[in-house]
């Protein structure tokens, strides 16, 4: 019995948001007499953190504290139309919608602390500490509240704002596929090290290195929760999960978490992991979208690896220790390369 | 920045890396602030679908189809109706419009699944009745009572088998097995300069088969809704949807109820993965809400979650590769079957999605593919995190070690080489533009001590591209195979599609080696087939019912924006 290591490399790219557009998100934000914002929304918080992602892209726009701003979501009577949470589109059509309704509400905001300093809205700035001064001019200053009870009990002012994002459906050529799919895409490697028992054929994943390109990460824990679990999910499709293990029979299908094999935390490989920031132009301060892209590289590095360590090649996933025992002994035995 | 420790850090932003196109210096953006609602998920309190437990809530449970594909000649419900606690057994006269095809909110698409089937079942676990009982162990037990009598049909599996002359037709309204894109192919073609040319003269062919399998998504939260009678004669909808407007929309067209009266909640969900997007169980939950005046639940247990409930589909592809001695890659060819198992849900809009993806992040000035959405016997495919990308990245990136074994080259190396840069021409006929492949292949490598030619190291997706890279080919080599009749085009796929639909096709171009398979293949033996003027009429069964809709609808429409 020999373990044999191999290295296995791939890179890939990601389309964000729906394909051929024609997926509004919408959002409504108004501020309560004490200048603290509501965000309504019918985005999905699945785990992802599409709430807290959302508060974020308001509160930078509004420029106002975090603290100041709470996200509701999703209630059909109160919060606008969304296309939903998927194709890794709530922070890029979401977070959109949000900066547009956002700064609706700012310039309401700004036009009522204006009237309040008696100066012109354009010279205001916020200091994203709850303040509103004139530009270059620190203590003529009102607060956020301030400006937010003058706007409500005296100018008579809403301080509310809507915002839609939509990239208008397209069409696909039928001859060519000529199209337009999506306006900017995520971008990724990833090397895995695995060991491969020849005896057992048996495949652990040993070690991750990847670089991610996300656009920006408007929250960089969320960012890492997302490519550590996706990269989890990638390795678990590579090697361990389907619900039908002799595909295309529908034989032996799992029907619990018992017979559904997914590595525990014992099983997890370090993973490495370096982030890169292009901004996308149309992105919400850049943003794209992380969620989906992250398991992608993982499932074509481990086969690759696989082959670096022994010559076998598993074109069909998942890679199972009846495929690689299969693979081995076809060709007579372990037949490594260490070519990377 | 970079915290070197002797393994290297767990987590590093490179923001060295396209400095000059950001702006770094905001408020919140940027910060890793503590997300919203994370108290309420660590204590319990959050609350989630399943915790809408109201006063005399009643629980729905389906009884379904044992048989891959069975004929159904009797549905006998009285037992059922008799077994303690039951208080209502639906079956598909009982839903208002039983028909619907989730992309109709997208205007793509034929309404093809039944919500409870009444004449046949095309996958095992399809539903044909569904049982509200006063707890969920008697509806699970009724359930079981339902008796049916089944006539079994024959079945298929396989996807290259599903499209072959004679297999059984798993769904009466695509008899060949295969979806129609445009109105006009059984496949969504991609054709781009001239690949056969392109391949003759390469220096290597590389050729490979590719398999993903099919995945569940595995939330920790199964899906489901729970609906109730709301006041001013509205439902109040708690759901696990990925999708609230979607799911609600698909609700109102399923009832024929206008979307004004019903009222979704959701936004907490216990996982997704793309999973919780169909909308199975919301229009149930609140018809039962409806006949019964009671709160009603419907939710999958595990063994549904994961044999019932819609997984990412399996795909399989086909590639070809014509690469020069040096590892440039020349042409690449694909043919792709999707298995979308018995029901389109949404597995035609991701072989659109797939087919703007090829050929991966590389600039090929020659690619081909031929991609179809193939029906089986199977529980219906539907999305899944990487939808239409997964599979054929897994297959391409496998594929592209082969490459560079082929020609001799480090992995890294080869996909550096045919990376795309910010303005070359993509198959699609886009230019690229913030493109940053080569930079995450440049910083693995350093990381891994993979060793790269100074070359490599100083590529950029920032230069080189564009120029000659930035034309389309000057020939494309198209063809007519594939060409169905029969159907109209609806929205995607208006430009170029059936608004007058020739009555005769052009003659097929002589069929190109397997496995294309895009032969125009006989009907299946007691199919009917196609009708040459008009879009296939529905199956039979719903002919007397209310029509599902007159044509496409628009998303707005459903939703009630244009309604009243």
């Amino acid at each position: 019995m020999t373990v044999h290591r191999g290295r296995g490399f791939a890179a890939i790219n990601y389309p964000i948001g729906m394909n051929l557009g024609g997926d509004p998100s919408q959002a409504l934000v108004h501020s309560n007499p004490d200048g603290k914002f509501t965000v309504a929304l019918s985005a999905i918080d699945l785990g992802q953190g599409m709430k807290s992602v959302t508060r974020q892209i308001a509160a930078e726009t509004l420029g106002v504290p975090i603290e100041d701003v709470y996200v509701d979501t999703a209630d059909s009577d109160t919060g606008p139309h969304d296309m939903g949470s998927f194709a890794s589109r709530g922070t890029h059509r979401m977070g959109n919608a949000v900066i547009r309704a956002s700064e609706e509400a700012r310039q309401v905001m700004l036009e009522a602390a204006a009237e309040e300093l008696e100066v012109d809205a354009g010279d205001l700035v916020t200091d994203g500490r709850g303040n509103i001064h004139v530009k270059g001019a620190p203590s003529r200053t009102i607060t956020t509240m301030a400006a937010a009870q003058a706007a409500q009990f005296r100018q008579g002012r809403t301080i509310a704002g809507r915002g839609i994002f939509l990239i208008p459906l397209s069409e696909v050529d039928p001859e060519t596929g000529e199209m337009s799919p999506v306006t900017t895409f995520a971008h990724a490697a990833m090397l895995v090290t695995v060991e491969v028992d020849d005896e057992t054929g048996e495949v652990t994943v040993t070690d991750m290195q990847s670089a991610y390109e996300v656009g920006r990460a408007l929250n960089p824990k969320l960012v890492e929760q997302q490519l550590r679990g996706g990269a989890w999910m990638g390795m678990s499709h590579a090697a361990w999960e389907t619900t039908e293990p002799y595909y295309p029979s529908r034989d032996h299908g799992p029907e619990d978490f018992n017979t559904y094999l997914m590595p525990g935390p014992g099983d997890l490989a370090p993973h490495h992991i370096s982030i890169l920031e292009r901004p996308a132009e149309d992105g919400p301060y850049g943003g794209k979208g992380p969620g989906e892209m992250c398991a992608n590289p993982v499932l074509p590095a481990v086969v690759n690896a696989v082959y670096d360590a022994v010559g076998v090649r598993i074109d069909e996933l998942p890679v199972t220790p009846e495929k690689v025992l299969r693979g081995l002994q076809a060709q007579g035995g372990a037949r490594p390369r260490q070519a990377l | 920045m970079r915290d070197m420790t002797s393994d290297g850090p767990m987590v590093e932003f490179r923001k060295d890396l396209f400095a000059d196109e950001r702006d770094d210096n905001l408020n919140e953006v940027g910060k890793p602030t503590r997300r919203q609602d994370i108290l309420g998920h660590v204590t319990g309190r959050s609350p989630f679908f399943d915790d809408h437990l109201f006063d005399g809530l009643l629980h729905l449970r389906c009884a379904r189809s044992p048989h891959h594909h069975a004929r159904i000649r009797r549905i006998d419900t009285s037992a059922a109706e008799r077994m303690p606690g039951v208080v209502r057994v639906l079956t598909g006269r009982d839903v208002p419009v039983n028909l619907n095809t989730l992309l109709s909110l997208l205007d793509f698409g034929l309404d093809d699944e039944p919500i409870l089937s009444e004449n046949k079942t095309a996958y095992r676990g399809e539903p044909v009745a569904a049982v509200i009982a006063e707890t969920e162990a008697q509806a699970r037990a009724a359930a079981a009572a339902v008796q049916v009598d089944w006539e079994v049909l024959p079945h298929v599996l396989d996807v290259e088998e599903a499209i072959k002359p004679g297999a059984p037709a798993v769904l009466e309204i695509y008899p060949e097995n295969k979806f129609v894109y445009h109105g006009k192919y059984d496949h969504q073609k991609l054709r781009y300069g001239d690949v056969d040319r392109a391949l003759a003269e390469a220096d290597h062919v590389v050729e490979g088969r590719y398999q993903m399998s099919p995945i569940e998504q595995a939330p920790i939260e199964t899906c489901g809704a729970i609906a109730a009678p709301e006041q001013n004669d509205r439902y109040v909808c708690y759901t696990s949807t990925q999708a609230l407007f979607f799911s609600l929309g698909t609700a109102a067209k399923v009832l024929s109820m206008p979307s004004s009266r019903l009222h979704f909640i959701g936004g907490t969900v216990g996982g997704g993965f793309g999973g919780k997007v169909d909308s199975v169980h919301e229009p149930l939950a609140i018809l039962g809400a409806m006949l019964t005046g009671r709160p009603v639940k419907y939710a999958w247990d595990r063994a549904e979650e994961m044999q019932v409930g819609a997984p990412r589909g399996a795909e399989r592809w086909y590639i070809t590769d014509g690469v020069m001695a040096d590892g440039r890659i020349v042409a690449r060819k694909f043919t792709g079957y999707f298995d979308a198992g018995a029901y389109t849900r949404l597995s035609s809009y991701a072989i659109i999605k797939g087919v703007g993806h090829l050929p991966g992040p590389y600039t090929i000035p020659n690619v081909h593919a031929d991609v179809y959405c193939v029906y089986t016997n199977r529980t219906p495919a539907t999305a899944m995190r990487g939808f239409g990308i997964t599979g054929v990245d897994f297959a391409i990136e496998a594929h592209m070690d082969k490459v560079a074994e082929t020609v001799g080259l480090n992995p890294v190396e080869l996909r550096i080489l045919n990376a795309y840069r910010d303005g070359d021409m993509k198959a699609h006929r886009r230019l690229a533009k913030n493109c940053a492949l080569i930079e995450c292949a440049q910083v693995v490598a350093e990381k891994a001590g993979v060793t790269l030619s100074p070359q490599m190291k100083a590529a950029s997706s920032l230069r080189d591209g564009g120029g000659a890279r930035a034309e389309l080919p000057r020939h494309t080599a198209t063809d007519q195979e594939g060409r169905v009749e029969g159907f109209t085009a609806t929205s995607y796929a208006r430009k170029g599609g059936g608004d007058s639909p020739p009555t005769t096709a052009p003659p097929p171009r002589p069929a190109s080696p397997p496995p294309a398979a895009s032969r125009p293949s006989p009907p299946a033996p007691s199919q009917p087939a196609p009708s040459a003027s008009a879009r296939p009429e529905p199956a039979p069964e719903q002919a007397t019912k209310k029509p599902a809709r007159s044509g496409a609808m628009r998303f707005s429409s459903l939703s009630g924006f244009r309604r009243r």
